[in-house]
């Protein structure tokens, strides 16, 4: 039989291909899942667009060239809170203790999810670029640009899954993790470049708005899809990511291993 | 530990908080036998099964399972054992087929055995026809075979099974049973936790009772019989006006008395000479016997003796010990 035991890095890379694999399983058959997740954002960029975009000014920039780096990140923040909900699920259901009763490494239940968001979000992300053509978006992106706004995408996806996977092993119900995502994504969201330009915010909201990783990320993404003026956004954003993925990593593993052996 | 020892546990501590889970725990397991562990809700059953796969981690106290420290050495550990616990540990969303071959990649075998031991389970757990379906539609009974055969992909020399017939209906618990001795013939070592009396007595062969996080008793099902005192003789006697003086004719500490339904009873060991004595006695003394019954303890009996009550828990056993 082949059975290393001291699991090494390929097999701990085996492992969390199985988990991921595992994952995105679920995505498939749980397809409704995933337009949920979406119609949020869509229902967003549809009411800010012909809603509320009228009133809002973007200086020399159309509303919808504006809105559309905000949808998007907001998108992936929703797409990963099903991280938050699945690592929730799993600590209900006794298949946690049967993978923690296997030869496997230990991590690889948590990074298999964020293996698996980052597909959701690939998805997601694609439909809503598509639909933000619809209504309006044109980016003057080239290919290097567009590379960049991939990146950063994929990078604050790794980030926001890791936040979102210490929410999982934090919450106590399944339903605080579904409210879990409303109550942070939402307030992160609009508190934001997301939406409206921060200027107009009172002084002590402003101040948060544009020094949060969320506007950073926003910033930057905009100014690569549509040309608005970069800063030091773009550099800002990926120190936030990396800085919050090195906190979460090992923050999930010993919450995982305090959550999950009681 | 001896060497033919699979499973060898000393001296057990768990507690949360103030609750004292496991109280001292001591108890080992002969290679390729089967040791039950019985007790009622609560006793501790589940927090040892869960220490012995790693899932927890002792206050105090060793474990070792095929040789290895379940602390120390978890992950060998890990790769020695199947857990099937008291609630099917299968996921909803994959086919019966994906749950098998999954976590037997997961027990890094490779994909070509993870295939081959997946189509023999199916066969094995009677489950080919549903291979295809989501878990989500299966039944409870399939629930747990599934979840029994997914703890056995990787073939491990050891198993756990924590409850693994609570819930079932009368015909999927005997397959269960079943399937369990056939396992057992395969060489596997087994430690099962149960409530129930039959299940130990038919499957085990070495029983450990435990109450309140204490072991209170342990060995073969007819070893602890046998502690209960052997067999009971039951007289009826047929008048209940004769009953103050049958007591009397018999004279013995041990006479159990039921005057509501007529009943003496009394341990006996021999049999034959002692039933004719006692009949002599009460035929001497003109008291008519309705019926006579040689009743085996059960280990309910047993069970019920040493707890001092059933399930329910009573202060009583810890001056037991």
């Amino acid at each position: 039989m082949n059975k290393t035991l001291s699991p090494s890095f390929w097999w701990a890379i085996s492992d969390t291909w199985v988990m991921a694999k595992r994952s995105i399983m679920h995505i498939i058959r749980s397809l409704d899942q995933v337009a949920s997740l979406i119609l949020f954002p869509v229902m967003f960029m549809l009411l800010n667009r012909y809603v509320l975009g009228g009133a809002i000014h973007t200086g020399n920039i159309d509303y919808a060239n504006y809105l559309f780096a905000g949808i998007l990140v907001q998108t992936l923040a929703f797409g990963a809170n099903t991280t938050t909900i699945n690592i929730a699920a799993d600590l209900k259901e006794g298949i946690v203790d049967r993978f923690r009763s296997l030869p496997m490494a230990n991590s690889a239940l948590v990074t298999g999810h964020i293996a698996a968001d980052l597909v959701r979000n690939i998805i997601s992300g694609i439909i809503i670029i598509a639909i933000g053509f619809a209504v309006g978006f044109r980016p003057n992106a080239d290919f290097r640009e567009w590379l960049m706004v991939i990146g950063l995408a994929l990078l604050f996806t790794l980030a926001i899954s890791w936040l979102s996977a210490i929410l999982g092993l934090v919450v106590k119900s399944l339903e605080a993790a579904q409210w879990m995502g409303f109550v942070v994504i939402f307030p992160l969201t609009f508190i934001s470049s997301a939406f409206v330009p921060t200027s107009t915010m009172p002084a002590g909201l402003r101040a948060f708005a544009v020094n949060q990783p969320l506007t950073h990320v926003i910033n930057a993404l905009r100014s690569w899809l549509v040309g608005t003026p970069m800063g030091d956004n773009a550099w800002l954003a990926v120190v936030w990511c990396i800085a919050i993925i090195i906190i979460s990593v090992p923050l999930t593993t010993w919450l995982f291993k305090r959550r999950a052996s009681r | 530990m001896s060497s033919d020892d699979a499973i060898s546990v000393k001296g057990l501590y768990k507690s949360y908080g103030d609750l004292k889970v496991l109280r001292g725990i001591d108890f080992n397991v002969k290679r390729g036998t089967v040791l039950a562990l019985l007790g009622p809700n609560g006793a501790g059953k589940t927090t040892t099964i869960r220490i012995l796969s790693t899932l927890l981690a002792p206050d105090s106290g060793q474990a070792l399972v095929n040789g290895y420290d379940v602390v120390k050495q978890d992950g060998e550990a890990r790769g020695s054992i199947g857990l099937t616990g008291q609630y099917a540990a299968v996921d909803g969303y994959l086919t019966g087929e994906e749950n098998l071959f999954m976590i037997g990649r997961l027990y890094r075998l490779s994909k070509a055995e993870a295939t081959s031991r997946t189509q023999e389970l199916l066969k094995q757990f009677d489950l080919v026809k549903a291979s295809k379906r989501v878990v989500k539609t299966y039944s409870g009974g399939m629930r747990r075979r599934l979840d029994l055969a997914m703890s056995l992909i990787a073939s491990p020399p050891i198993i756990f099974l924590d409850e693994p017939t609570t819930g079932l209906d009368p015909r999927s618990r005997l397959a269960m049973w079943g399937m369990i001795e056939k396992l057992v013939q395969g060489g596997t070592t087994i430690l099962l936790t149960t409530q129930y009396m039959d299940e130990a007595d038919r499957l085990a062969n070495e029983i450990v009772v435990i109450d309140d996080g204490q072991v209170i008793a342990e060995g073969t099902a007819d070893q602890l019989k046998a502690k209960v005192g052997a067999d009971r003789l039951e007289l009826t006697i047929s008048e209940k006006s004769d009953f103050a003086a049958a007591q009397k004719a018999l004279a013995s500490k041990q006479l159990k008395s039921d005057l509501e339904r007529r009943i003496l009873s009394l341990a006996t060991k021999a049999g034959v000479g002692e039933l004719k004595q006692m009949l002599q006695r009460l035929e001497a003394a003109k008291i008519e016997v309705e019926s006579i019954e040689l009743r085996r303890p059960t280990l309910d009996d047993v069970f019920l003796s040493l707890t001092g009550h059933g399930a329910t828990k009573t202060k009583a056993k810890g001056a037991k010990k």
